[in-house]
């Protein structure tokens, strides 16, 4: 802010805040050359698409085009909502990205609050670039060596379960252990980088406020529950906004890759966004695809408004979005 | 304190040990895999497998090259005209900062999805086959420029006042100050957007479908494909396994994954002070 009491140069510090006034004035133009590449891309690549959902009402045709192809009214809806998998493949992403939400924090938080503990900063180093070190894997790569564990032939798992007296699993055929192991690789892969969030939020935490808890009497146990976790909260809660509002959106790469697209999975492992994926690729059903995809950015928008206003009203102004 | 170390080193362990297989199967030897199944341990120390993979050179280079072009030109250019943008909507004497905030937010928001995308980018701009199709999807993404803004709002005033007084135009400003100042945050995106771009298959899978485009990812993935197609064809038919001995085999597979992966991860422990730190920035402060 310009203070008047500062004695200016020759006045032309004033001079400049007369003239950065305008909208098209001499700065402002030049911040729109600054800002004009990365508005330019984020238009054509995020917002000419918003305009595409149109193609949710009409019968697409590639051939003449959006705007000569015919409308339909919500005769894609139809389709979709009559098709047997619809209610599988949202059963799948709800459920599966509700228990990525939990896990996820949980562990995250509580790594966060065991590196916490550790006084060492080579020991922090440590475990920080050892927990990042799946972040840095690709889906492709990260199926690749699932496959490496679990294959019929060669694979480390079935040889481990037979020493234990279990029976060998058919893994890449059998949907019923899926779920469990996607939510351990989930947690493998996305742990670090969440714990590193966390971890930097406790580094925030007045030390004194352990100190006089300490005096008070109070054990880690105690610690952890009145100051260290009601300190996360803002955190986790615009954390939590933002999976809410993707919960709609499975990460596909994830159940494309791990599972080796084996088709005998689907039922455990299928998600709307392989659904959406399948009905574009393979079936060429651009109107039966691009509703569901507004059926899912629709759901999306409306969470995230909700929750954010759930936040804002639960928790004060600190923990929300926007 | 024990216990603490106990958990995170199990964990540690946990992240750890899957690489240490990879790369001790590709430098086993092919048939001691074949008779004991993979090990975390190198059977037969040899590094075979990789001049087996470097024998057939010609498709992994090229998927090298793609990737290594992709990645440098996105890397590059998001990271410059993300940081352009973020200067500006970090300076509260621009005018209109607001609305293009919330203009560069509103897709985290609500999104056109795959559909309209697809069409897009394959109609109206005709990116079929094209190295733009890999590098416009990562070129502009809200959470990098909220992240570079939040290290370029730290910047004090003054120090931009002072230079406009001395007649410096908004650009030279950017270039000469912001950057030199901001230059930990940049590395910070310019790290997280090439591993965007190095490990982007799914681009690929939409838009690429000559093979001598394809970046690594979406190659080896496509390997594992045809592997996996050619043992479902084995098994039905009943055969041996002969046909399966033309691929790459199993250590010359995890030989490509070390391939793959090992630049990241080699690249990393460097940057890892601006990457815990950008990590850290974007999440209090974007």
């Amino acid at each position: 802010m310009w203070d008047p009491l500062i004695p200016t140069d020759n006045g032309r510090v004033a001079e400049l805040r007369l003239r950065k006034r305008s909208f098209f004035g001499r700065h402002n133009i030049e911040f729109l050359l600054l800002i004009l590449p990365a508005l330019a891309v984020t238009i054509v690549y995020r917002y000419l698409p918003m305009g595409g959902l149109v193609i949710a009402f009409k019968d697409y045709r590639p051939g003449i085009g959006i705007a000569a192809s015919d409308w339909v009214g919500f005769q894609n809806f139809e389709f979709f909502f009559a098709s047997d998998q619809v209610w599988n493949v949202t059963r799948n992403t709800l459920l599966y990205n509700l228990a990525f939400i939990v896990t996820g924090t949980v562990t995250a938080i509580t790594f966060a609050i065991l590196l916490y503990e550790v006084s060492s900063r080579s020991a922090v180093k440590t475990y920080q670039t050892l927990f990042l070190l799946p972040y840095f894997l690709s889906w492709v790569v990260v199926g690749i060596i699932m496959y490496g564990f679990l294959n019929a032939r060669l694979g480390i798992a079935n040889p481990i379960i037979e020493r234990f007296g279990g029976t060998a699993v058919e893994w890449y055929a059998d949907p019923r252990p899926w779920p469990g192991l996607l939510l351990f690789t989930n947690v493998w892969k996305w742990s670090g980088y969440n714990m590193i969030i966390y971890y930097a939020a406790l580094m925030g935490i007045d030390p004194t406020l352990f100190e006089a808890a300490e005096i008070d009497g109070a054990g880690w146990f105690r610690k952890v529950f009145a100051i260290t976790i009601p300190m996360l909260m803002p955190v986790a809660v615009v954390m939590l906004i933002l999976s809410l509002g993707r919960i709609f959106f499975a990460d596909f790469g994830m159940f494309f890759q791990l599972t080796q697209q084996s088709p005998l999975l689907l039922e455990s492992t299928d998600v709307i966004n392989w659904f959406t994926y399948r009905a574009l690729i393979e079936l060429r059903d651009y109107g039966m695809s691009s509703a569901i995809g507004l059926y899912q950015s629709v759901i999306g928008f409306i969470l995230i408004i909700v929750t954010n206003w759930a936040a804002r009203r639960m928790s004060g102004n600190e923990s929300q979005l926007f | 304190m024990l216990l603490v170390h106990l958990i995170l080193g199990l964990f540690g362990i946990c992240c750890v040990v899957p690489l240490i297989m990879v790369i001790s199967i590709s430098f086993s030897s092919e048939s001691a895999i074949l008779s004991t199944g993979y090990r975390l341990l190198p059977v037969g120390l040899t590094a075979s497998a990789y001049s087996h993979i470097f024998d057939r050179a010609d498709q992994l280079i090229a998927a090298y090259r793609n990737s290594i072009i992709v990645t440098a030109v996105g890397t590059a250019l998001g990271t410059a005209i993300m940081a352009g943008a973020s200067y500006a909507l970090s300076r509260k004497e621009f005018r209109g900062s607001l609305v293009f905030t919330f203009l560069f937010m509103f897709p985290l928001l609500f999104s056109g999805g795959l559909v309209p995308t697809y069409i897009l980018m394959v109609r109206y701009l005709g990116l079929l086959d094209s190295y733009w199709a890999l590098i416009l999807p990562f070129l502009v993404n809200p959470w990098h420029v909220f992240l570079l803004r939040a290290y370029m709002q730290s910047i004090p005033q003054d120090v931009v006042e002072s230079a406009r007084i001395d007649g410096a135009y908004e650009a030279q400003i950017f270039t000469r100050i912001i950057v030199p100042m901001t230059s930990a945050g940049i590395a910070a995106v310019a790290l997280l957007l090439s591993l965007l771009y190095w490990n982007d298959w799914y681009n690929a899978l939409l838009y690429i479908n000559d093979a001598a485009l394809a970046p690594l990812q979406f190659w080896m993935m496509r390997v594992m494909t045809n592997i996996r197609f050619l043992l479902d064809v084995d098994t039905l038919v009943g055969g041996d396994v002969m046909m399966v001995e033309d691929l790459p085999n199993e250590t010359a597979r995890m030989a490509m994954v070390v391939l793959a992966a090992g630049p990241m991860l080699i690249v990393y422990p460097f940057f890892q002070r601006y990457f815990t730190k950008g990590i850290r920035v974007g999440s209090i402060k974007g």
